[in-house]
């Protein structure tokens, strides 16, 4: 198992360099540089000369190889650089927007799996009775529903009825945490809700699934109280496929509310993603796509882990 | 001896897309205490169903026990409650499945699987439920118990995971064992080890034996009792004996005859039964079998011959009982 865990930690690294290549290749295909962009929107008119110094200062006039390299030997050494367009480190550019992004994706994990997990076990218990459509339906809509606009109908729910809006600037959770989940609560709701209706059809089919197996027949010829069967004997089984989809719902969320992001003015990962591409902002956006590589490479990891902690068939492979 | 399971006109049927089958069509038949009885059938013919009404388990909603009634030591247990019915399951009257493969949960220890259902009816601490897991396995001769109570389904055979079937079964010292053709699934010389271990040990026991299985060699050797039956119905009954010596429905001897016998000359031919087995959705009016029989007679068309008796306690469900000869 140990030796199982190491390999797979030291599988991590070629995938992120081949991730590093991809990101930093495809940049450099995008027309129009960082350069450019600063002075277009300026308006003034800017000189060759001024802009290939401005080039020169960033270093983007050495050759690719160089650029790449030399980025590489940043890395090693966990030096990501600074923001070619705020100047600030990288590190810490991310690491102001890191807690509120983490935050907001563990409390919609949280409430997803809130949702689903009981939900999607409700219908398929009561199969084809109204529980299980009313679930059906709810999830459905949770599907067709975009969470952005989930997130505008909460905050007008709460302007038009009750007078109130949720706090729009971020306050840590360790400095304040009322004040923290006042804010964070309702896009982790919007999120989550969607986020939960994937989870729920798929705890649905399969408690389902399982509840046909053999073995629960068995469970019930022994006495077991039907509380027991479900979770000891169902739910153990049925959560394996369920588990996949939360944690890859997991990874994506560090860095893909980018709308839900704007509607509750919330300054995350997503934000400064898209702010950074459009900017061309090369070592921001090559760092935070392997941050989200990074995120999904971990987050899969974790769930096999899970998986063999749950089904010992995968642990003693 | 007192009959401790007494199975009444027992009706269960299935509700499919093509329409209702009559999987149990009014079955009766007893079990005394610590005897060893038989249900022999082709597949479909119902022996499954009968089993799992016993225990209330038949799969819902495509099933239901239209009628009848099953009184175990007294008490009908149709009309128990959910939670008496479950606190007769496994302790009072436990089942051995077919597919050892997939009976037991992968995900959890043989150990858990034993004592999960002791636990489900005794009171016990988990040291003391523990030590009666080892034992059990034990019991049904698994070595090195200590260490396999451990391990995992995927880590044993076909035949040590239906000893751990044995063992759960008899976990709480259970009146009955329904054992759903409980060896089909393995190999012949390991099937020849279950049967015999099971014959110990509900002898030693005092346990009474339902047998479910399609294999007349298994009946011969170790069921006291036999009733054959046939698309929902039981079609003859009696003494194991009775029923090899002196067949009295054409369809036991059509199984008899079928099936390859070590007392017989290499030489002679396995005589299938003629025609198709039933078609459960469009069963003629009068007798079930009557398509392929070789007695038949006028009336066996129009009327449904009842299990009637013909010796002492031989049974059979044919109006020619009385004249069939091989």
């Amino acid at each position: 198992m140990h030796q199982y865990i190491l390999k797979r930690l030291l599988l991590m690294i070629p995938t992120l360099l081949g991730v590093a290549v991809l990101v930093f290749l495809m940049l450099r295909v995008a027309p129009g540089d960082i350069v450019e962009l600063k002075y277009a929107g300026t308006g003034a008119f800017a000189p060759k000369e001024v802009l290939d110094q401005e080039r020169a200062q960033l270093g983007l006039d050495k050759p690719l190889w160089h650029q790449f390299l030399s980025w590489m030997w940043g890395i090693v050494r966990f030096d990501f650089g600074n923001s070619m367009w705020t100047g600030r480190p990288i590190t810490y550019e991310i690491w102001i927007r890191l807690e509120l992004s983490l935050e907001l994706a563990l409390m919609a994990t949280l409430v997803a799996v809130l949702l689903s997990i009981p939900l999607g076990t409700l219908a398929a218990l009561k199969q084809d009775t109204w529980v299980d459509y009313f679930v059906r339906i709810f999830s459905i809509a949770g599907l067709s529903i975009p969470s952005f606009w989930l997130g505008i109908i909460i905050i007008l729910g709460f302007l038009i009825f009750v007078k109130w809006l949720p706090p729009l600037t971020f306050t840590s959770f360790w400095v304040d945490p009322k004040a923290n989940l006042t804010q964070l609560i309702w896009p982790a709701l919007a999120v989550g809700y969607r986020y939960s209706a994937v989870a729920t059809r798929m705890t649905r089919s399969a408690v389902l699934e399982v509840l046909r197996e053999d073995y629960i027949r068995t469970a019930r010829a022994k006495g077991l109280w039907e509380r027991v069967v479900l979770t000891r004997h169902a739910l153990k089984n049925a959560l394996l496929p369920v588990i996949t989809v939360i944690g890859l719902e997991f990874a994506f969320l560090i860095g893909g509310l980018v709308v839900t992001e704007q509607v509750f003015n919330l300054n995350g990962i997503g934000m400064l993603f898209v702010e950074s591409i459009t900017r061309r902002d090369y070592t921001m956006t090559q760092a935070l796509v392997l941050l989200v590589s990074f995120s999904f490479i971990f987050v899969n990891f974790i769930v096999d882990l899970l998986y063999a902690w749950l089904d010992p068939r995968i642990r003693y492979q | 001896m007192p009959s401790l399971l007494e199975v009444r006109e027992l009706k269960t049927y299935l509700t499919t897309s093509q329409g209702v089958v009559k999987a149990v069509d009014g079955i009766s038949f007893d079990v005394r205490e610590g005897e060893t009885v038989a249900l022999v059938g082709e597949s479909g013919c119902g022996k499954t169903m009968s089993a799992l009404s016993i225990m209330r388990l038949i799969p819902r909603p495509q099933a239901s026990i239209v009628g009848g009634e099953i009184r175990f030591q007294g008490r009908d247990l149709l009309k128990l409650g959910e939670e008496e019915m479950r606190r007769i399951r496994g302790a009072e009257i436990a089942m051995i499945f077919q597919e050892p493969m997939t009976s037991l949960n992968p995900v959890l220890s043989i150990g858990r699987q034993i004592t999960e259902t002791v636990e489900a009816h005794h009171p016990l601490s988990k040291e003391e439920a523990r030590s009666r897991a080892l034992e059990l396995l034990q019991l049904v001769g698994i070595s090195d118990p200590a260490q396999r109570l451990a391990e995992y389904p995927h880590q044993f055979s076909g035949g040590m995971r239906q000893r751990v079937m044995i063992a759960i079964a008899l976990s709480c010292r259970p009146k009955l064992i329904l054992a759903d053709e409980p060896t089909t699934a393995l190999d012949v010389t390991i099937q020849a080890q279950l049967l015999e271990l099971m014959r110990d040990l509900s002898r030693r026991f005092g346990v009474a034996l339902v047998i479910i299985t399609h294999n007349l060699g298994v009946v011969a050797r170790y069921a006291d009792r036999v009733n054959v039956m046939y698309a929902g119905k039981i079609i003859e009954s009696g003494t194991a004996t009775e029923i090899y010596r002196a067949p009295r429905h054409p369809y036991t001897m059509g199984l008899l005859r079928s099936v390859p016998r070590l007392d017989q000359p290499r030489k002679s031919k396995l005589e299938p039964i003629e025609g198709q087995p039933p078609d459960l959705w469009n069963l003629p009016a009068g007798c079930s079998f009557a398509p392929r029989c070789r007695f038949v007679v006028e009336k066996c068309a129009q009327e449904a011959p009842p299990l009637r008796q013909v010796e002492d306690s031989h049974h059979s469900a044919c109006w020619v009982a009385e004249t069939l000869t091989q």
